[in-house]
């Protein structure tokens, strides 16, 4: 398999990413170059191998259904870029 | 025109349903609905770097519960997933949902249309986070976000395209909810979007086998909105069809004004949602033991109610339908049985007046102050005598408004039955003297005349009078 | 500088004889900050006021003869992933530059509680994403023994800033190797704990099934002190182990006769530095003659180990780093066109190249039809790399070899070759993969630059690898080696 120019253009906008076309020619070969390096991985026979999500065998990690205190409005909105009202704001979304 | 002759209409539902946990899913905000915006929100809820998710109990217990009387299958291991997408009410730009573990799946609701009963398959239930509160600006400069909501446990029911018209699609969601109410785990009000309800609508000719190509329809806000929508949406489906043009596959919103439904986005946006296991969660592992001791949680289901109210009580199907589609009417009807033995008397008084009232006033049982106890004992005394039905209406309108108990009511407004013969024998003779003409005139055969005299006899009585002595005593003064 | 080469025992015996203040302790820092950090650039944001402050507290305290935590009084550097409420946390990114948290992370919690005083937060590849500091969006970190080399990464200005005595203990946070390949190219004492031992709540995520906080100390002894400190079950991290914590510092006996330890050939084998593989070697004599044995072992899928790393960490980093959309924090991009506008402009000026390009690699791991191809086959993977450790700590109890085939190299040469950057991660990216815990400590210099060797333990038994480490450090002078500044 190997990244088109197209793949890119494609993953950037999945990923929110705005890439000047010097970005684009330098990511379509890095990540070539990776995942041919990873195709090594098809050397190994997997399909009997269970996959490693995580490490340690914890299951079952719940909270009890308690309200804890939440934070103000005023420091909810402490870092917003932009706010009103008691809100965050962003351009119009349209829909 | 949509001909139901010549089109089948093929109807999935996509419905969320928001669980009433006291907390939110992944962290301890509250849920509760109407607060000044972004007061119920913390790291976690509003996504800021480093914060961590961690199960509301109840959320799970809630889910597991919603599904079993959904009479799904419930998943040995579960676990959650990562659906990835921006949007400003979404933190963390993903959602935190089930992709190929969900609580449960393969499950079923039976429906009653026309007197048919119909089963409509569920393909799944999973749990996932709500998303937070978009309000537009007038005049298009800017969107606010409330993230009060976010976080909210969520289950997505996900129906087999089983349903064949917009009115099982109505009968489905009024099941649905009905089942929710039952086991407690939401306040499944879709005014307040606790209940949300995305459809999916095609249509194909009779002999046709593969379904038609689908809309996707949204922003249906009550489920006469689903209703109307998918009437819309085969109207419009079968124009392009009868025309020889081709349906497209797209999503469409149901405007409820104008009563017609809009292309949202015409060329479905390539969502690729990249779900992945989320790495912050442990997987969940239900046992047996755990599975019994939800299921035992879960009360009688409407269809079981309903199953004995026609046994037991000897309800007509219809009324025991409507009875039992609300828990807590269902509830009320059995509160009365313990103060009388009459249910078909319980039923006819909560078919009609109650529920006329409640229609009439838009309201719903709990703003209502009568109790099933006080109509059962309502009831009880019309049984032995003490009022008549005249009354039991004076004493019934009385409850509503103060929710006294009907003995009182009956002994503070004097409103005993009077069943003492003399007592009513003296009112005939004073009426029966009083007026002549009728007298003559039922002599000379108007048998109507008799009712305005037991007219007057009721009203001299206040209403008071036994109904049956006074018919009695008035005939056998006239035919004298 | 002699004042943090104390043991931390006499640190805490000249405070409470009133010889020394943490006012002194706290001034000794920002001396040599001020002194040091100009060359280094080990901090992206100081806590002077703040530090003062808590430090005139805990004399007050001491005055009244409170109770004293485990780490009293000792200046800290916290890697600027780790959140501090109320002071800059930046991940040394520009999308961050004003990030003001709202709250702390738990380990920052247990710091407070033990009473260490947070000195700064200190320089790190962006978004922990690197191995060389380079990556910093605002400056490289410099080696304290070379200024012209790089210090490791991405827990590169804390390795740094303990290395030139700027603080007693810092904190990293290692996810492929990022705690321990830089002390070792620093000199210094590294652990990365078993995963789950350490709360990772308000560790800014990079690859959340690989993320683990760890000390970076002068030495073993401090290690032991400060992962006493902050490890432990924590209910706001559902990863976490809800395990008994066992006493660390009562593990350093001296004592190794006995231990097995197993040496895998594949981490002695092709790409190392003939330099490091002798100190390497030398470690394991030392060992021999304390009376530890060890023979060489196969961790068969170590060649598998960094394609599995970076195709996992870089999906679960395009997950994580996606909350970074200038709604809520971070830098919003100027006058947007639209909401899309806003996104992407946003986070293209927000985020340096390497994590793009790892943002990049993940969503494109990720992607519909390439999920099973890449994301599920390297979970798999996975799995058979954990089971290689499993089968040889069947029969060993430690395995011991290098943290990186090389030593610190030049600052920019390996700058624009990603793949190669990956490599130097190959003795420590299988051990992250299994979860187990691991330690860097100094074992010789090559061409005046320290070695670092690494001592892996089994799943939450630290204390068996402090022990070794401490054993080992005993019976050599690498740790005692200080760079001239």
């Amino acid at each position: 398999m190997s990244i088109t120019r197209t793949d890119v253009e494609h993953v950037a906008n999945l990923a929110r990413l705005e890439l000047s076309e010097q970005e684009k020619e330098q990511f379509e070969g890095q990540l070539n170059a990776i995942l041919k390096y990873a195709e090594k991985l098809n050397e190994l026979q997997t399909d009997d191998v269970e996959p490693t999500t995580h490490v340690l065998p914890v299951y079952n990690v719940m909270r009890d259904d308690a309200i804890r205190e939440s934070v103000s409005n005023e420091t909810a909105l402490r870092n917003a870029p932009e706010d009103e009202d008691g809100q965050f704001k962003v351009p119009a979304v349209l829909e | 025109m949509f001909e139901p002759n010549k089109y089948e209409t093929v109807v999935g539902l996509e419905v969320h349903v928001e669980l009433h946990t006291k907390s939110k899913i992944f962290c301890g905000c509250s849920t509760s609905f109407g607060a000044p915006p972004n007061s119920h929100t913390c790291p976690v809820c509003l996504g800021h770097p480093g914060v961590l998710p961690v199960l509301n109990r109840q959320a799970l217990e809630f889910a597991m519960k919603a599904a079993m009387a959904l009479n799904c299958q419930i998943a040995d291991v579960s676990k959650f997933d990562r659906k990835n997408y921006f949007y400003p009410d979404s933190p963390k730009a993903y959602q935190i949902s089930q992709f190929d573990k969900p609580v449960g799946e393969h499950g079923w609701i039976d429906i009653e249309v026309n007197g048919r009963t119909k089963r409509i398959g569920i393909t799944r239930l999973h749990l996932e986070e709500d998303a937070g509160k978009l309000t537009h600006i007038d005049g298009g400069f800017g969107s606010l976000v409330d993230f009060n909501r976010v976080g909210t446990p969520l289950v997505e029911i996900v129906s087999e395209p089983d349903i064949r018209s917009p009115e099982e699609a109505k009968a489905y969601l009024e099941k649905l909810k009905a089942i929710m109410l039952y086991c407690d785990v939401s306040d499944v009000k879709m005014e307040e979007g606790s209940l949300r309800c995305d459809a999916n609508i095609s249509i194909r000719p009779y002999d046709q086998e593969q379904f038609g190509t689908r809309a996707e329809l949204k922003n249906m806000n009550s489920f006469r909105g689903v209703q109307r929508g998918l009437e819309y949406e085969e109207m419009r489906q079968a124009d392009i069809l009868d025309s020889g043009g081709k349906v497209v596959q797209e999503t469409r919103r149901w405007d409820e004004t104008q009563g017609k439904t809009f292309t949202m986005r015409s060329k479905e946006e390539a969502h690729d949602y990249r779900y992945f296991p989320d790495p912050d969660l442990v997987q969940i592992h239900i046992d047996d033991e755990w599975k019994a001791r939800v299921r035992a949680s879960i009360p009688e289901l409407p269809d079981a109610r309903k199953a004995r109210y026609t046994a037991e009580f000897g309800l007509p199907s219809y009324d025991a339908e409507v009875i039992t589609a609300s828990k807590k009417l269902a509830d009320f009807f059995e509160e009365s049985l313990q103060y009388t033995k009459d249910a078909k008397s319980v039923s006819n008084w909560i078919m009609g007046d109650l529920l006329g009232y409640l229609n009439a006033g838009g309201l719903e049982l709990e703003d209502i102050k009568l109790t099933g106890q006080g109509l059962g004992e309502m009831i009880g005394l019309m049984e032995k005598g003490t009022i008549s039905s005249k009354i039991a209406k004076t004493v019934f309108k009385e409850m509503l408004e103060t929710g006294k108990r009907p003995q009182q009511i009956v002994e503070e407004q004097g409103l005993v039955q009077i069943s003492d013969e003399g007592a009513i024998a003296e009112v005939v003779d004073r009426i029966v003297s009083a007026n002549p003409q009728s007298v003559e005139d039922f002599k000379a055969g108007k048998e109507k005349a008799i009712g305005f005299l037991v007219g007057q006899v009721m009203k001299e009585t206040k209403g008071k009078a036994n109904p049956a002595l006074v018919n009695k005593l008035l005939l056998a003064r006239l035919n004298q | 500088m002699a004042l943090f080469d104390l043991r931390l025992q006499e640190v805490h015996n000249q405070l409470k004889k009133k010889e020394l203040s943490v006012a002194d302790l706290v001034d000794a820092s920002y001396s040599r900050i001020a002194a040091t950090d100009d060359s280094i650039k080990a901090f992206l944001t100081l806590n002077e006021e703040g530090a003062r402050a808590a430090a005139a507290d805990l004399d007050k305290a001491l005055a009244e003869d409170g109770e004293q935590g485990l780490l009293f009084g000792l200046p800290a550097g916290i890697k600027d992933n780790i959140v501090t409420e109320g002071l800059l946390t930046t991940c040394a990114s520009q999308f961050l530059r004003n990030y003001d948290p709202i709250y702390d992370a738990t380990v920052t919690k247990k710091l407070k509680a033990a009473q260490s005083v947070t000195i700064g937060k200190l320089n790190m590849d962006e978004f922990a994403m690197g191995g060389s500091n380079e990556n910093s969006s605002f400056y490289p970190t410099r080696n304290p023994w070379n200024t012209d080399y790089v210090p490791g990464g991405s827990s590169g200005g804390s390795a740094a800033s303990v290395a030139a005595g700027q603080v007693y203990f810092a904190l990293g946070s290692d996810t492929g190797g990022s705690i321990r390949q830089p002390a070792a190219y620093c000199g210094i004492v590294g652990l990365k704990p078993t995963y789950g031992l350490v709360s990772r709540f308000g560790l800014v995520a990079f690859a959340s099934s690989l993320d683990q906080i760890g000390p970076l100390t002068k030495n073993v002894e401090d290690s032991a002190y400060v992962l006493q400190s902050i490890a432990g079950y924590d209910p706001n991290d559902s990863t976490s182990a809800n395990v008994e914590i066992p006493d660390y510092v009562s593990a350093l006996t001296g004592d190794v006769k006995g231990l097995r330890i197993g040496v895998p050939k594949e981490y002695l084998g092709q790409g190392i530095d003939p330099k490091v593989k002798e100190a390497v070697l030398a470690a394991l004599k030392q060992f021999e003659s304390l009376g530890a044995t060890w023979e060489e072992v196969s961790l068969p899928h170590t060649e598998y180990a960094v394609a599995t790393y970076y195709l996992l960490a870089s999906s679960e980093a395009s997950s994580n780093l996606a909350r970074f959309d200038g709604v809520r924090y971070g830098v919003r991009a100027d006058n947007p066109d639209n909401l899309l506008d806003l996104y992407r402009k946003s986070r293209s000026q927000g985020f340096g190249p390497e994590v793009k390009r790892r943002i990049m690699l993940g969503t494109y791991a990720l992607s519909s039809g390439y999920y099973d191809a890449y994301y599920l086959k390297a979970q798999k993977v996975r799995t058979l790399i954990k089971q290689d450790f499993d089968n040889v700590f069947q029969n060993f109890d430690l395995i011991i070899g290098p943290t990186a085939p090389t030593t610190a190299f030049p600052i920019g040469e390996q700058v624009g070759d990603p793949l190669t950057m990956y490599l130097n991660d190959i003795c420590t990216i299988p051990v992250s993969l299994a979860g187990v815990p691991a330690i860097s400590v100094p074992c010789g210099f090559a061409d005046g630059l320290p070695v670092g060797l690494q001592i892996i333990g089994k799943a939450f038994d630290e204390r068996t690898v402090l022990r070794a480490a401490h054993a080992y450090e005993q019976h050599t002078e690498h740790h005692k080696q200080r760079p001239r500044l």
